[in-house]
């Protein structure tokens, strides 16, 4: 996928996550901030990580500002900031998602 | 990954509780709550620039959270929007079990979205037929056309009213009663038995009416709606309660079930049960006392 703008999704009430994407030269460059970093800081990196490779995206600057979301929350808010970024709306692959 | 078993056509559905899939914390638990179904909202709980981030956040909920047999609808945007084609996408491609059409006014609008989900259960390879369609009937036009919007597909399993907008477009306010919604409440349930699918009233706002919720409720269930929109967890349990049937109810409908088996064996049409007449048509009736008693818990006879 092809970032081209930066761009935002979520919200930073309690159990959402408020990313951050914009392209990027030197691979991900990811920055957590989570209200759960000592417990869950790894498993958010981990996902954030999965998701953006199984989006196809190698460059890109990342922040993450995490309220507690659960696993499919950070897909979904990750998803949806790639795809904004990228300009795309609708036809959405939602069987590889 | 969830996978969600074949969503029945006709189930008990006494509520149906709206939460806006945009919100995590919504949607991450609701079952608990023990509603018969779930509405995860697209349209209007969702702002017009978060169309998209409540999409995503739809389909991962569906793939990751086990809803079990709790009913997962989704309420999609109207189809004068640019986002509700989008909305059938996901909503198939997650294995929603059906779609609320919101502003349906027509046959027409049914057949819309029912060829854009057969497209997608297409594109996603789904069973073909899965994905169930109801309606919600929020203008006048929708009210008048409620027999055409019901009998439109094999998959309607039910039609609403969406008192918000109608009474907006009928020029009054909610009262006490409800004579404001009388005409379109009678039309809604006329239509809906004609053609044989569920019909549900529209939502109760004002959360500090205990006592106009509650009559409003009995109201519903005294003219045959199948269930009712709800817009706060805390309203499931009263609604439950008042559809319930009652011990002396299910005493009766067991007698009624007994008795005409028992008579049709000897040849017998009409006859009396506790100084009553019966006959054949108040057996449906009666069993289905028994089937919501079951659904409640509140039966365990051998019928």
């Amino acid at each position: 996928m092809q970032l081209i703008n930066r761009a935002m999704a979520g919200t930073l009430e309690s159990s959402d996550a408020q990313i951050s994407i914009a392209p990027g030269k030197d691979g991900i460059v990811l920055h957590i901030q989570s209200t759960v970093q000592n417990q869950y800081g790894r498993a958010i990196k981990q996902s954030v990580l999965d998701t953006l490779s199984k989006l196809g995206i190698e460059n890109a600057e990342v922040d993450v500002n995490d309220r507690g979301a659960l696993e499919c929350t950070l897909r979904a808010r990750v998803e949806c900031a790639a795809y904004r970024s990228a300009g795309i709306e609708a036809g959405i692959p939602w069987e590889e998602m | 990954m969830i996978q969600r078993k074949k969503p029945e056509r006709f189930r008990l559905r006494r509520t149906m509780i709206f939460l806006s899939a945009q919100k995590p914390g919504l949607i991450k638990d609701p079952l608990i709550y023990g509603a018969d179904s779930l509405m995860l909202d697209l349209e209007d709980a969702v702002a017009e620039n978060q169309k998209d981030a409540a999409r995503f956040s739809l389909y991962h909920a569906l793939k990751t959270v086990d809803y079990g047999d709790t009913e997962v609808i989704v309420r999609i945007n109207g189809l004068d929007t640019p986002h509700w084609r989008e909305d059938v996408r996901v909503c198939v491609a997650a294995g929603a079990d059906g779609v609320r059409i919101a502003k349906c006014e027509s046959a027409g609008d049914v057949i819309a979205v029912e060829k854009a989900v057969e497209a997608a259960e297409e594109e996603f390879r789904k069973e073909k037929g899965r994905t169930l369609l109801m309606a919600a009937l929020e203008s006048p036009k929708g009210i008048l056309n409620a027999q055409e919007i019901a009998a439109a597909s094999g998959r309607m399993f039910g039609i609403a009213i969406s008192g918000g907008d109608l009474r907006r477009t009928m020029q009054v306010s909610p009262v006490r009663g409800g004579i404001e919604l009388n005409t379109a409440r009678g039309l809604v349930v006329l239509a809906a038995r004609a053609a044989g699918v569920q019909c549900f009233d529209t939502v109760f706002t004002d959360l500090n009416d205990e006592e106009g919720f509650r009559a409003e409720v009995l109201l519903d269930k005294q003219m045959g709606f199948d269930g009712k929109s709800l817009v706060n967890p805390r309203q499931i349990a009263a609604v439950h309660e008042i559809y319930a049937p009652s011990e002396k109810e299910i005493t009766a409908a067991e007698k009624i079930v007994r008795a005409v088996r028992e008579n049709a064996a000897k040849g017998v049409g009409v006859f009396t049960v506790d100084g009553k007449m019966i006959d054949i048509a108040f057996l449906p009736g009666a069993e289905r006392t028994i089937a919501l008693a079951k659904a409640c818990g509140m039966y365990k006879g051998e019928l």
